[in-house]
């Protein structure tokens, strides 16, 4: 009779779709990458941010968040809370770390940009969130931060909230 | 059991004793199998359920302590949506699919007989993580990290039986594939199946397609808690809300399997009673398979609140939107089908009039929580409680017991006790709206869901569903009794048992033989 | 099927009857109107819907109880034999999809107005710790937790006693509000320290998840000076239902004197570190920290719960070498629930937390840790 099917294919579409699984994990950091899903920056060269046209007319508020996770043993904090930028050129802040226990941790700085809408339009050329930082006991240190504003930022947006959160990234595989 | 005495028994009729369940590879036997245990767990989590609802009996702490209740909610939720929804219709189409669709047996006996033993050991590993260190699990059923990742010694075993469950899942889907596919009787074209049929082989797809990513996402979770990956885990560059995206993607289909094998048995279930052909079968078919490919468009509109950018939460509300269209074709239908019929009215019927009014209030909630300004309000409220539980017990679990009530007489050659089977539908009728309706109210007026003790403003609603809560448990023991009762005797069923029974089950004798069909029937 | 309406109405009136002696009976069945003009538009279109389903609700079941009436074998009633209609079944798609597109589009509109954060006029941050919440207001730099008040987390102890009916609010209240002014554009940003959490306020009906890791944006502009009352709507473990939420809006000028008061009390306890404290004071100030601090794992009795969070009465860490105590209230204790409170609480909290846990529950060591201890500890 017609429309048999040979009982092995079946079994391919289980395997197939345990893939499709693992796939939707780039799959979607390619999405958040396009549409700023989950508020990930972006990040650009030196040489591409100075060939940015400054734009002298508009100024956007950036605001500079701090937040420590699980209650790890760090203080972690902006310089200053907020800057009044213009779209196109580079600033330069930075975050404090301080390390309050008496052993070397490694930590992590996430970033993430409010509303999710302008993430793609920050851009950083430096910033100690590339890497994980390691802190000697008691350690503090200021971390630099260099970062220019897309002047393609939509115009209904006008301030710019940046939240690093500091993780404990001891014994943690990077992705 | 050696090979000469299956070969006996394939000819015979069933091997004597306890080692017949065993090894079984009959689909009545198999079915029977399956039935049983989903009643057995049926109990369990209801057992559980009833521990929730007397802890939130009244304000204030009483009975459990806040994990132990998280644990409840949990293996509650696992344990019906999995050990009891699941099987159950997995049972019926075991029993009934290759009866329907006259052929002789599932198509892969054997696998029939594997997947239906992992279940019982997939849930002794579940329920044994209740007696583990740091209790069972208590982060939903839905798992969402990081919160998952804080369960104790249960997670390993956890995650291991949710495979279990997912491998005996999707071995029964592939044997329903594979039995509908290849073994219809001559004639039985695809659009000459029993609905029943239909929504099965659309809801054996959608497992076959969803559950192994269930499958990964848990895994995941796994080596996210012990092997130091970060999938889940900002800290190296993973994102806990795409769990989320990864969880829904099975969940949403999920909620249609648990759904849409109903929807089949209410189709067979009016017409017989309307002793009128169902309204727009075509369309029935249709309505289904678009129902199935929506729900694969339609996931995040559970995780409106997670901060998804505004074309993502205008996306998801449209296609959530759509499906309304479908699924009120579907009411639509059946209510033609009711429409100058000539209505009678036994249990089976009860049940389905019952599925169809209930069904559509949950279906009505289901509209106003897509819409998502709204939702900002409704959600992870008791007015979600009320919703998924409208559409599960008077929705998908009424559909099962309207099912067994039509083709128990088939099953066991004896009537079952008519008015036993009448009160049973009015009280679960009535306590099941005790129950669930006045969750509607309270979560409307605010009241979060998952919380062991809430705000004396909520206690009224809260007392009234917690009495109906007991009176729907004790309810179902009626429906054990009856199903005993019914084993062991009664009035002889005729072959056809319903006046106006349609299709080729009600061809055989009742009960059936061990095997059916000595001679292929062939449908004109 | 009429039967069921009349039975289970009957049976529901005998419920109500039972339970409306009771005092504190509330019989709130529906949404709040709230107090912003998103939360009365988001009130609007729920009532919307809610009608168009009751208006569908009465044509489908309304045909369908006909059906069951008229339409029954035992009125002598004879089968049609139709199974298709080309017209009733193309008009019961068409015209449910019409009306789903008269619902959806204030919707969409609704939610564009509702996701722009832009021209606030104050920033406030909320970060969802395990079990309560953390505000930082952006601009001015005043920063505090707010937990559960004392009263209800005493109420709400399994053997407590105690009759939650009597307790004020029990399990909305917390220990510090947060304080808004009214007509202002209030944008939030929501994160979280370990779990996910959702901030929600129905009054303002805005409810979003806070992350970790990740920062979400939302806004409310409060019409009435009032308190208002939230709870967390993301399940984040043991304590979910004990992290409620307490907004008090208040005029620009009220707001503007708090956060002078708030910055001045912050200066104080700054200072107040340096002062020495008599056993007295910080053993009554203990008390009050650790109820909201450390009652929700160790219990208020100081006993834990065995096996999962452990007791401190008699323990010999609260009996033993005290900067090993301070330290593990500073730094948390790695691999276990137990949190590092240095961010948290000031050098007075501390010190007046292990002052209380070295002397209370029959602990007599006699112990005063004064908050200059703590200071040369952190």
């Amino acid at each position: 009779m017609s429309g048999r099917i040979k009982v092995p294919y079946l079994f391919v579409i289980p395997v197939l779709m345990f893939g499709f699984g693992y796939l939707m994990v780039p799959l979607y950091d390619l999405l958040c990458d396009i549409t700023g899903l989950n508020g990930k920056t972006g990040s650009i060269s030196i040489a591409e941010a100075s060939q940015l046209d400054v734009d002298q007319d508009r100024l956007v508020k950036v605001e500079f968040l701090g937040t420590v996770n699980d209650e790890a043993p760090w203080e972690f904090g902006p310089e200053v809370g907020s800057m009044m930028v213009h779209p196109g050129k580079q600033y330069q802040t930075s975050f404090v770390a301080t390390n309050t226990v008496n052993e070397t941790v490694v930590g992590q700085a996430i970033p993430s940009v409010a509303p999710g809408k302008a993430a793609t339009y920050f851009n950083k050329t430096e910033c100690f969130c590339f890497n994980q930082q390691t802190f000697e006991p008691l350690e503090s240190r200021e971390m630099p931060l260099v970062f220019v504003i897309d002047p393609g930022l939509p115009e209904s947006i006008d301030t710019v909230s940046l939240s690093y959160t500091f993780f404990d990234a001891n014994g943690l595989v990077s992705k | 059991m050696n090979a000469a005495a299956t070969e006996a028994d394939h000819h015979h009729g069933p091997a004597p004793g306890l080692m017949r369940w065993v090894t079984t590879t009959n689909h009545k036997d198999i079915g029977t199998l399956y039935l049983w245990f989903s009643l057995i767990m049926f109990f369990i989590g209801g057992l559980m359920a009833l521990i929730i609802r007397s802890e939130l009996f009244q304000p204030g702490l009483q009975i459990v302590d806040p994990h132990f209740f998280n644990q409840m909610t949990t293996m509650h939720a696992l344990i019906m949506i999995f050990g009891v929804v699941m099987p159950a219709f997995v049972g019926l189409a075991n029993w009934m699919l290759p009866i329907m669709i006259g052929a002789p047996d599932m198509a892969l006996p054997r696998m029939n007989n594997w997947s239906f033993w992992i279940l019982p050991f997939g849930f002794g590993i579940m329920l044994s993580t209740l007696f583990m260190d740091g209790g069972g699990p208590s982060a939903g059923w839905t798992l969402y990290p990081p919160l998952s990742l804080q369960t104790g010694d249960a997670f390993p075993y956890l995650i291991f039986s949710i495979h279990m469950l997912g491998v005996s899942s999707i071995m029964g889907a592939i044997n329903i594939v594979a039995t509908i596919m290849n073994l219809r009787a001559p004639g039985m074209t695809f659009m000459k199946m029993p609905l029943f049929v239909w929504t099965w082989f659309i809801t054996a797809y959608l497992l076959i397609a969803v559950m192994p990513v269930l499958a990964g996402a848990v895994t995941m979770l796994l080596t996210d808690k012990f092997f130091g990956t970060s999938f889940f885990n900002a800290a190296g560059g993973g994102d806990p809300v795409m769990f989320q995206h990864i969880f829904w993607f099975f969940g949403h289909p999920e909620v249609y399997i648990l759904i849409l094998p109903s929807f089949g048995l209410v189709s067979e279930i009016i017409p017989t009673f309307s002793r009128k052909r169902l309204f727009g079968y075509s369309s029935m078919v249709y309505a289904t398979a678009s129902i199935a490919f929506l729900s694969f468009i339609v996931w995040a509109h559970h995780m409106f609140t997670v901060g998804m950018p505004l074309t993502g939460e205008l996306f998801f509300m449209f296609t959530t939107m759509l499906i309304a269209v479908p699924t009120g074709v579907k009411v639509f239908n059946w209510i033609s089908t009711m429409w100058r019929g000539a209505m009678t009215f036994e249990t089976p019927m009860l049940f389905a009039l019952g599925f169809v009014v209930m069904f559509t209030i949950g279906g009505f909630s289901g509209l106003m929580l897509a819409m998502t300004p709204i939702d900002f309000q409704y959600h992870d409220t008791y007015f979600v409680v009320a919703h998924f539980h409208y559409v599960l017990v008077p929705g998908a679990i009424f559909g099962i017991v309207a099912g067994v009530y039509y083709w128990l007489p088939k099953w066991t050659g004896n009537m079952y006790n008519e008015t036993l089977g009448k009160v049973h539908f009015w009280t679960s009728t009535v306590f099941v709206n005790i129950l669930f309706f006045p969750m509607h109210f309270v979560g409307l007026a605010g009241m979060p869901r998952r919380i062991p003790d809430y705000a004396v403003q909520f206690a009224d609603f809260n007392a009234i569903a917690t009495v109906g809560a007991f009176g729907f448990g004790f309810s179902q023991i009626l429906l054990l009794v009856l199903v005993i009762k019914c084993i062991r005797g009664g009035e002889k069923a005729t072959d056809q048992v319903w006046e106006g029974a349609q299709g080729l089950e009600w061809t055989l004798s009742s009960p059936p033989p061990y095997h059916s069909f000595s001679v292929q029937p062939v449908i004109k | 099927m009429k039967n069921i309406q009349r039975v289970s109405g009957t049976l529901l009136g005998a419920v109500l009857l039972v339970f409306s002696g009771s005092a504190l009976a509330d019989w709130q069945l529906n949404l709040t109107e709230g107090v912003t003009e998103i939360s009365r538009e988001v009130y609007g279109m729920h009532m919307m819907v809610l009608w168009i389903c009751v208006a569908i609700g009465v044509v489908v079941f309304g045909a369908m109880f006909y059906s069951i009436l008229k339409h029954r074998k035992s009125q002598g009633a004879t089968p049609a034999t139709f199974h298709e209609s080309v017209v009733a079944e193309v008009s019961w798609t068409v015209v449910p999809f019409v009306v789903l597109i008269a619902m959806a589009l204030p919707a969409a509109k609704a939610l564009i107005k509702m996701e722009d954060t832009s021209n606030s006029d104050l920033t406030v941050k909320v970060t969802g710790h395990q079990w309560k919440w953390e505000y930082e207001y952006v601009d001015s730099g005043v920063r505090f937790f707010s937990s559960l008040d004392t009263a209800s987390r005493e109420a709400s102890a399994r053997d407590s006693g105690i009759d939650v009916h009597s307790v004020d609010n029990y399990l909305l209240d917390v220990d510090n509000r947060l304080v808004l002014p009214v007509g202002k554009k209030i944008r939030f940003l929501l994160t979280s320290n370990d779990v996910l959490h959702a901030w929600w306020v129905p009054a303002f009906a805005i409810k979003k998840d806070a992350i970790p890791g990740y920062i979400n944006g939302m806004w409310t502009n409060i019409d009435e000076e009032g308190v208002y009352r939230g709870q967390c709507a993301e399940l984040c473990g043991k304590d979910h239902g004990y992290m409620p939420i307490v907004v008090e809006a208040v005029s620009q000028d009220r707001y503007d004197e708090w956060v002078g008061e708030q910055l001045a009390a912050a200066e104080a306890e700054a200072n107040s570190a340096d002062k020495e404290w008599t056993m007295d004071d910080l053993m009554a100030k203990g008390e009050a920290v650790y109820g909201t601090s450390c009652a929700a794992c160790h219990q208020g009795n100081g006993q834990g719960i065995p096996g999962v969070f452990p007791a401190l009465a008699g323990s010999p860490m609260a009996l033993g070498d005290i900067k090993t105590h301070i330290d593990i209230v500073i730094n948390g204790k790695a691999g276990s629930a137990m949190q590092a409170f240095g961010a948290q609480l000031s050098d007075v909290d501390i010190a007046a937390i292990v002052t209380y846990e070295r002397n209370a529950w029959g602990n007599d060591t006699g112990d005063v840790v004064q908050p200059s201890a703590i200071k040369a500890q952190r």
